[in-house]
């Protein structure tokens, strides 16, 4: 559709026997973003990655990647951490980043020279020789991480990248991966862990059921998902007549949230087109406002909500 | 290609690299030769001790010159002890056993009623060696008392020896059928061996992917069927080095061997063989070895090697690509059994129908047809090339065995591609089929 777009994924189906992995799914992933692949577990996200990554071919539809349909010498241009990883664990550390390298078309001086500079960047030199097996989960996956943005790639497919590290590698995981992001590459990134889709996505699509049920920007599927809730702190002697009053006005909703200081707290929901200035001044009428804030639906928020109303 | 390279590459490495293939590649041969040698060691030490025996003569019809003492058997005359008192000495002495002849009035009662004592079961050797002497003492008197001189029956032994020939006019002999059988069975079992043990480790080296979960990393940069490939020629080629190493070894240990104890073994075959043998032996024995060189050189050395090259690659392409399908179809080891069974039948049965039929009958129906069968083909085929098969019977082999071939990579590659991605299940024959009918 434009060229703006580097993956278009236009009606695809996938069926395996009687079951359908994928029912008529499309997609525009724009180049430069992070793109969330979210979804519950079995609703075919793996079926639709292993399809841009040709492990498995699709039985309709097509894939566009930067303006070409999706064919065998695309694979130089992609990157993929699989949720299911591993590497050969009884095969040195430099020998089977150089073999791995070598298969996604990289030489093997390229390679050679590639994998000092991020061997240096994440201080893991002295791994070189090491076999896998002696090394502890953690390191493996920084290793398979390397390997997998080794050669550069236009579109980089993370699936579940921080499981296995700890908070302080995981942090620098996502990291590189938005500094990828800022020197031009496109990432997909599934997962389930949606506060690491609102720190890093900047396009979401969500998949139930083997059908896409959402996608766009987050923000505007966060506006889309706006319920005009205000999170509201206010300090008053008279909380009961203050709350009554609001209810002739407003939706009040029992508050969920802590504030530091005592007093009332509620959330408000506007109503009847009434804008968030009218309740401020409102507010401002019956005593100090501590607190003010839009309730924004969370990814996970939004995430519960689209997968019930799907089912 | 250049990926395909890579593959076999690794897997060549990674094979070669591993312990247990070094020790197998230096270990194995020694422990062969170690083996081998123990069993000379101890047969030489076996037939070293002299046995004695005693005779009881009660008939009067065995003189001394019967009981001739060899090697390694040496005979001594009891009659004048009786038996009873020869036994008790043979149980309480270091005897080997005694020999009761009884006085018998006929032969033929008396051939029956001839007894051996021993303390323990004697060797089935000795008792035929034994019973010969007596035969021939027997039948001489028998002959003689038909009148018949017994000089007339020595000199009228004559042996014929009848040449074979085919119709192109090439000479063969009981000698040179025994090298066919040798050179076909040794191809053949080579092969069921070299199957068996690459087979197993390309359907180990599937589930290791499996296992270590690197196989999704590795079918997002080559295609399946590419991976595939290019391990059942990497462990082909691994094994390949290491049957060449064996050979060498073979060699070097013969030609030390033959050095250090060709007298010993002379020695041996004599210690064998009786007085009469020995001689003929002896007066062949320099014509036999020309022979023996004169008839290798007559078989179809060029045919047979490359059909044999052909056949080896063939029936191992055949089965590895099974093997893998079967790796890429279970999570462990210890799941692959069901699948096994089914692999291993025809290639049990194709040695079993090689010893059995085509030793016996080369051009047999059996034979023939399972020479045709594509999953018995290479053993059986290779077994039958050293005597001779016509070509197009050759040709129809070939042919059958690649369009199989063809059709079980593709039905392999497509449980491999399937199966490789499946984690966590037990496939059953139907996902198998299943899998097969998955397109894409």
């Amino acid at each position: 559709m434009s060229m703006n777009n580097l993956l278009e994924i236009n009606n695809v189906v996938k069926r395996y026997g009687d079951y359908t992995a994928l029912n008529n799914v499309s997609m525009h992933i724009p180049k430069g973003s992070v793109f969330g692949l979210l979804g519950p577990n079995g609703a075919g996200k793996t079926s639709l990655i292993r399809i841009i990554n040709q492990i498995t071919m699709p039985d309709a539809g097509e894939i566009i990647l930067d303006g070409e349909k999706l064919a065998p010498n695309h694979i130089e241009h992609i990157g993929y951490l699989p949720e299911e990883r591993g590497l050969y664990k009884s095969m040195k550390v430099g020998e089977q980043a150089l073999y791995l390298a070598q298969l996604k078309g990289l030489s093997k001086s390229e390679a050679k020279k590639r994998l000092k500079y991020w061997f240096d960047k994440f201080d893991i030199g002295a791994w070189w020789n090491k076999k896998i097996e002696e090394l502890s989960k953690g390191m493996a996956q920084k290793v398979q991480f390397i390997v997998t943005v080794l050669h550069q790639p236009k579109l980089l497919i993370f699936d579940e990248p921080f499981s296995g590290f700890d908070p302080i590698n995981a942090q620098l995981i996502a990291k590189e991966i938005l500094q990828l992001r800022d020197e031009g590459a496109t990432i997909i990134f599934s997962t389930h862990r949606m506060e690491s889709v609102e720190e890093m996505c900047d396009y979401i699509a969500l998949i139930n059921k083997s059908n896409k049920i959402l996608d766009g920007k987050l923000e505007d599927i966060k506006k889309e998902f706006r319920t005009n809730t205000f999170q509201v702190g206010l300090a008053t002697s008279n909380s009961k007549e203050v709350e009554q009053k609001l209810k002739e006005n407003f939706e009040v909703l029992p508050a969920d949230f802590k504030l530091l200081n005592e007093g009332l707290k509620l959330n408000v929901k506007l109503t009847n087109g009434s804008s968030p200035n009218d309740l401020l001044s409102y507010l401002t009428n019956q005593g100090q406002v501590q607190h003010f804030v839009e309730l924004v639906p969370s990814a996970n928020d939004i995430f519960i909500q689209a997968i019930h109303k799907n089912s | 290609m250049k990926r395909l390279r890579l593959i076999i590459e690794r897997e060549f490495i990674a094979k070669v690299r591993n312990k247990s293939f070094i020790v197998m590649t230096f270990l194995s041969p020694l422990l062969m030769i170690g083996m081998g040698a123990l069993v000379f060691f101890l047969m030489k030490k076996n037939d070293e001790k002299v046995k004695k025996i005693v005779y009881v003569d009660e008939s009067g019809k065995f003189s001394k010159d019967v009981f001739v003492d060899s090697k390694t058997v040496k005979y001594q005359d009891f009659t004048a002890l009786g038996i009873e008192d020869s036994k008790k000495k043979v149980e309480e002495g270091d005897y080997y056993g005694a020999l009761y002849i009884p006085k018998q009035d006929s032969l033929e009662v008396l051939a029956k009623s001839i007894e051996f004592f021993s303390k323990d079961s004697p060797s089935m050797s000795i008792m035929e060696s034994l019973e010969d002497k007596i035969d021939k003492v027997l039948r001489h008197e028998k002959l003689t008392s038909f009148g018949i001189d017994i000089a007339h029956i020595e000199e009228s032994k004559i042996a014929s020896e009848i040449k074979m020939l085919n119709f192109s006019g090439e000479k063969s002999s009981k000698l040179i059928n025994g090298l066919k059988i040798g050179v076909g069975a040794i191809a053949g079992y080579l092969l069921m061996m070299f199957v068996m043990i690459y087979g197993t480790s390309v359907m180990r080296s599937v589930i290791e992917e499996k296992t270590s979960r690197i196989i999704e990393v590795i079918v997002s940069s080559v295609k399946p069927f590419q991976l595939m490939l290019g391990k059942i020629i990497g462990n082909a080629s691994a094994g390949l080095l290491q049957f060449f190493i064996w050979g060498i070894l073979f060699l070097v240990f013969s030609l030390v061997a033959s050095s250090f104890f060709g007298v010993d073994m002379m020695e041996m075959q004599s210690a064998k063989v009786s007085p009469e043998q020995m001689e003929a032996i002896q007066q062949t024995a320099t014509n036999k070895g020309e022979m023996i060189v004169q008839e290798i050189f007559r078989l179809p050395l060029v045919k047979m090697f490359f059909l044999f090259i052909f056949y080896f690659l063939g029936g191992y392409m055949l089965y590895s690509s099974l093997f893998a399908a079967v790796g890429a179809a279970v999570d462990n080891e210890t799941d692959t059994q069901q699948f096994m069974m089914p692999i291993m039948l025809p290639l049990i049965l194709a040695v079993y129908v090689g010893f059995a039929t085509v030793i016996n009958d080369p051009h047999g129906p059996v034979s023939v047809i399972f020479s045709y069968i594509p999953f018995t083909s290479p053993i059986v085929m290779l077994m039958r090339i050293p005597f001779g098969v016509a070509w197009w019977e050759i040709a129809i082999s070939m042919l059958l065995l690649i369009l199989t071939f063809i059709v079980i990579v593709w039905v392999a590659a497509k449980i491999y591609r399937v199966g490789i991605l499946m984690y966590g299940k037990k496939a059953t024959y139907k996902d198998l089929w299943k899998w097969i009918r998955y397109n894409g």
